[in-house]
C-alpha cells in the first residue's frame, strides 16, 4: 500500500505520464495515463506531457498495440481504469502486443460468449429468467436447448442451474443466453445435475483454473473422481461421492487462490495420504 | 438490488450436509467463528469480525435534560446501519432499534444520554451476535468526560483538564443465536449466511458471564421443546463465557498498549500489506474419515469376476483361449461412466452392423474408445449367416446362432 501511495503521489503532484514499459509489473491505480513506447522517445526527461511539434510525424512507425480489461485508448496514450498490476504480452508476429490490467474483482459483467452458470429466477411464458449474477438476469428461451421444440419442452424448474452462454451481452440490453452452440448441440451446456454445491469465487481464480494445464485443476483430478462446471461469472459448481468430499474439494478451490504452489503441494500431499 | 437467489442444488446440499452433521467450514455444531476484535484510536470505537461478519461500533455521549417521567435515568440509544456495503440486498435508510439493556446513571440534573450507532460492514451471517458483542466492547473501552457536582453547579471537565472516565457497567449481556433446521430436529450455533437461507429458525438467548438470561427471542415460527431450549441455554452459558474473557482480555491489551505509549488504533491492527498480498484464515477441514470410508468402499466392492481360461473348441481345428470369450462385463449402462468433465465426449454410440451374406461387413465405427474386430471363422461349403447386430453405448446382443459357424466380437475399449 505504501509503495502504491507514493506512485500514485507522484503522478498527481507531476502530472505527467509515465512510460508503459517502466511501469510493467507494478500497482496502477485509475486515472494514470501511460505512454507506449514509441512516445517515451519524443517526450524526453523534462517534458511536460505536450508533445512537441515536427514536421515529420508521420515517419514515426505505428505498432499497433492492443489495449486489454483494465485500459481504455485516451489519445495517443492508454488510461487506466482498474487498480491492479500492468502487465504486457509480446506479440507472436507484427504489432505491439497487448496491454492489460491484473485486477481481483468479484463482481461480474456479462460478456458475449462467456460460459456462466446461472440460477433460474422465473419462468414467464417461453422465457426463463436467470440469475449470473450481474446487474439484471439473463433471458433465456426454452427453444435453446437441444432437442428443444414447442411441444418437447425442456425440464427446467425455478432454482435449477443452468449452464450456458451468452449471444447478446452489451450495456445498454438485457443479456440473453442459450444452451446450445452455433452448429445447435448441446455440448455440455444446459441444466446441471440435482446435487452437488454451488459457491463463488473470484474471477481471476476462475480464469487462473481454466487456463490451459492448470496444475491445480490436475492435482485436485487425482484425488478423487469428480465432476466440475466452472462459470466465468464467478462460480463453481462441484460434485464429488460424499458430501465429505464435495466440501473439501470446495474448501481447496477456495483457498487456492490465497495459497502459493508450495502450500497448495503440501496439501494435496496431505489429502492424498489421508 | 434483489439479492442472488438461493438454487435447489445449494438448498439440498445444505441440508444433507446438516443431516451429517457437516458444515461448510468445517466447524462443529457448537463452534463459534473466528472472534476478532480491533479499537480505534477514540475510546469507544471498535471493530468485531465474526468471521466474515464485520460490525464497527461506536460510542458517543452527551449531556441532555431528562425525561419527565423517569428523572433519574439516563437515555441509552442504540443505532444499527445495515448499509448496501454489507450486502447488496440491504436498502438504504433502515435501521434496527436493538434496546438488550439498561443501565442507570448517577443522578444530576441533567443526565447523560449515551448513543451507540453499529454499523454493518460485511453480512456473512449473524449479525445479531457481532452487532451485540461491538456494543458492549464499544461501551466498555468508552470514556466519558469527567463531572463534579458542587451543591447546584456543575462542572464539566474537558479531557484536557481531567482524564475522561469510563462508564460504570454492571455486566455484559451477549446474544448467543441458534439456527434451527428441519422442523427444530437439528441446531446449529453462529449460523453462516447460507446457513441463515436455508434455516427453519432462529433463536436468540442473551445471558451474561452470571449466567442470568437477559433476553429469549424465537422467530421464524418454530416449536421448540422445553428441553431444546433448556439445553441452548447450557451451551449459551458455556459460549458467553468464552467471550466475556475474550473481550476483557482484548480490552485490558489495548490499555496496556495506550498506557505504555505505544501504537494504537485501527492502522495498526491491519498488518502491513500490499495490495497483491493475499491472507485467508486456515479452514481445519476435517479429513480424518476419509480414508475409513475409502476403505469401506473397497471392501465393500465385489472382487473382479474369474478369467476364464481354458480354451474353447469351436470346430475341430479350430480352438480359441483368453480374451474375446463370453462377455462377462454383463451390461454396462450409462451411469456408470464417472470422470465425466463438461469438456464433453460423445456418449451415444450408435453401431448398425449389417453383414451380408456374400461375408462383406459393412461397418460403422463411429465411436473413438472402442474398437471392433471382426473375427470370422470360415467352414468348408457353408456360408456365413445374416446377423443384424446393432449396439448402443457398451450394449452387446447376440442373434442366436442356429449353425455352429460363430462370429465372435471382439470389442477392445480403449481408455
Amino acid at each position: 500500500m505504501a509503495e502504491a501511495a507514493s506512485v500514485a503521489a507522484e503522478c498527481l503532484a507531476g502530472c505527467r505520464a509515465r512510460g508503459a514499459r517502466s511501469v510493467l509489473g507494478q500497482v496502477v491505480l485509475p486515472g494514470e495515463e501511460l505512454l507506449l513506447p514509441e512516445q517515451e522517445d519524443a517526450e524526453g526527461p523534462g517534458g511536460a506531457g505536450e508533445r512537441p511539434l515536427s514536421l515529420n510525424a508521420g515517419a514515426r512507425s505505428r505498432v499497433r498495440v492492443i489495449c486489454g480489461p483494465g485500459l481504455r485508448r485516451c489519445g495517443d496514450r492508454l488510461l487506466v481504469t482498474k487498480c491492479g498490476r500492468l502487465r504486457h504480452k509480446e506479440p507472436g508476429g507484427g504489432g505491439g502486443g497487448v496491454y492489460w490490467v491484473d485486477s481481483q474483482q468479484k463482481r461480474y459483467v456479462p460478456v458475449k460468449g462467456d460460459h456462466v452458470i446461472g440460477i433460474v429466477t422465473a419462468k414467464s411464458g417461453d422465457i426463463f429468467k436467470v440469475d449470473v449474477g450481474g446487474s439484471e438476469p439473463a433471458s433465456l428461451s426454452y427453444l435453446s436447448f437441444e432437442g428443444a421444440t414447442k411441444r418437447n419442452r425442456p425440464n427446467v424448474q425455478v432454482g435449477d442451474l443452468i449452464y450456458g452462454q451468452f449471444v447478446v451481452a452489451n450495456k445498454d440490453m438485457e443479456p440473453e443466453m442459450v444452451c446450445i452452440d452455433s452448429c445447435g448441440r448441446a455440448n455440455g451446456m444446459g441444466v446441471i445435475g440435482q446435487d452437488g454445491l454451488l459457491f463463488k469465487v473470484t474471477l481471476g481464480l476462475i480464469r487462473k483454473l481454466l487456463a490451459p494445464d492448470c496444475e491445480i485443476i490436475q492435482e485436485v483430478g487425482k484425488l478423487y473422481p469428480l465432476e466440475i462446471v466452472f462459470g466465468m461469472n464467478g462460480r463453481i459448481w462441484v460434485k464429488a461421492k460424499t458430501i465429505q468430499q464435495t466440501l473439501i474439494l470446495a474448501n481447496i478451490l477456495e483457498a487456492c487462490e490465497h495459497m502459493t504452489s508450495d502450500q497448495r503441494k503440501q496439501i494435496f500431499s496431505r489429502l492424498a495420504e489421508s | 438490488m434483489k439479492e442472488t437467489p438461493l438454487s435447489n442444488c445449494e438448498r439440498r446440499f445444505l441440508l444433507r450436509a446438516i443431516e451429517e452433521r457437516k458444515r461448510l467450514d468445517g466447524r462443529q455444531t457448537y463452534d463459534y467463528r473466528n472472534i476478532r476484535i480491533s479499537f480505534g484510536t477514540d475510546y469507544g470505537c471498535c471493530i468485531v469480525e465474526l468471521g466474515k461478519t464485520r460490525v464497527l461500533g461506536q460510542v458517543s455521549c452527551e449531556l441532555v435534560a431528562p425525561k419527565l417521567n423517569r428523572a433519574t435515568e439516563g437515555i441509552l440509544f442504540f443505532n444499527l446501519e445495515l448499509s448496501q456495503m454489507a450486502a447488496p440486498a440491504f436498502e438504504p435508510g433502515r435501521y434496527l432499534n436493538l434496546f438488550l439493556k439498561i443501565y442507570l446513571f448517577k443522578i444530576h440534573f441533567q443526565v447523560w444520554q449515551i448513543r451507540v450507532d453499529l454499523h454493518l460492514l460485511n453480512h456473512d451471517g449473524n449479525i445479531i451476535d457481532a452487532a451485540s458483542i461491538a456494543a458492549v466492547v464499544a461501551l466498555c473501552h468508552f470514556r466519558r468526560p469527567d463531572v463534579s457536582v458542587q451543591g447546584d453547579e456543575v462542572t464539566l471537565y474537558t479531557p484536557e483538564e481531567r482524564d475522561p472516565v469510563p462508564l460504570s457497567i454492571h455486566h455484559m449481556p451477549i446474544c448467543v443465536s441458534f439456527a434451527f433446521f428441519q422442523q427444530g430436529t437439528y441446531l446449529l450455533v453462529d449460523p453462516n449466511e447460507r446457513e441463515e437461507r436455508v434455516m427453519d429458525g432462529l433463536l436468540v438467548i442473551a445471558m451474561n458471564k452470571h449466567r442470568e438470561i437477559c433476553t429469549i427471542q424465537s422467530s421464524g415460527g418454530i416449536m421448540l421443546l422445553k428441553d431444546q431450549v433448556l439445553r441452548c441455554s447450557k451451551i449459551a452459558g458455556v459460549k458467553v463465557a468464552e467471550i466475556t474473557e475474550l473481550i476483557q482480555k482484548a480490552l485490558e491489551n489495548d490499555q496496556k498498549v495506550r498506557k505504555e505509549g505505544g501504537k494504537f488504533g485501527f492502522a495498526e491492527s491491519i498488518a502491513n500489506q500490499r495490495i497483491t498480498a493475499f491472507k485467508m484464515e486456515k479452514a481445519t477441514i476435517d479429513t480424518s474419515d476419509v480414508e475409513e470410508k475409502a476403505e469401506e468402499i473397497i471392501a465393500e466392492a465385489e472382487p473382479p469376476s474369474e478369467v476364464v481360461s481354458k480354451p474353447v473348441l469351436w470346430t475341430p481345428g479350430t480352438a480359441q483361449i483368453g480374451e474375446g470369450v463370453e462377455n462377462s462385463w454383463g451390461d454396462l449402462e450409462d451411469s456408470e461412466k464417472e470422470d465425466d468433465d463438461e469438456g464433453g465426449s460423445d456418449e451415444a454410440i450408435l453401431l448398425d452392423s449389417i453383414k451380408m451374406d456374400t461375408g462383406i461387413e459393412v461397418s460403422d465405427i463411429g465411436s473413438q474408445d472402442s474398437e471392433e474386430e471382426e473375427m470370422i471363422i470360415l467352414e468348408p461349403d457353408k456360408n456365413p449367416k445374416k446377423i443384424r447386430t446393432q449396439t448402443t453405448s457398451v450394449k452387446q446382443e447376440k442373434a442366436p446362432n442356429k449353425k455352429p459357424v460363430k462370429r465372435r466380437k471382439k470389442k477392445r475399449a480403449a481408455n
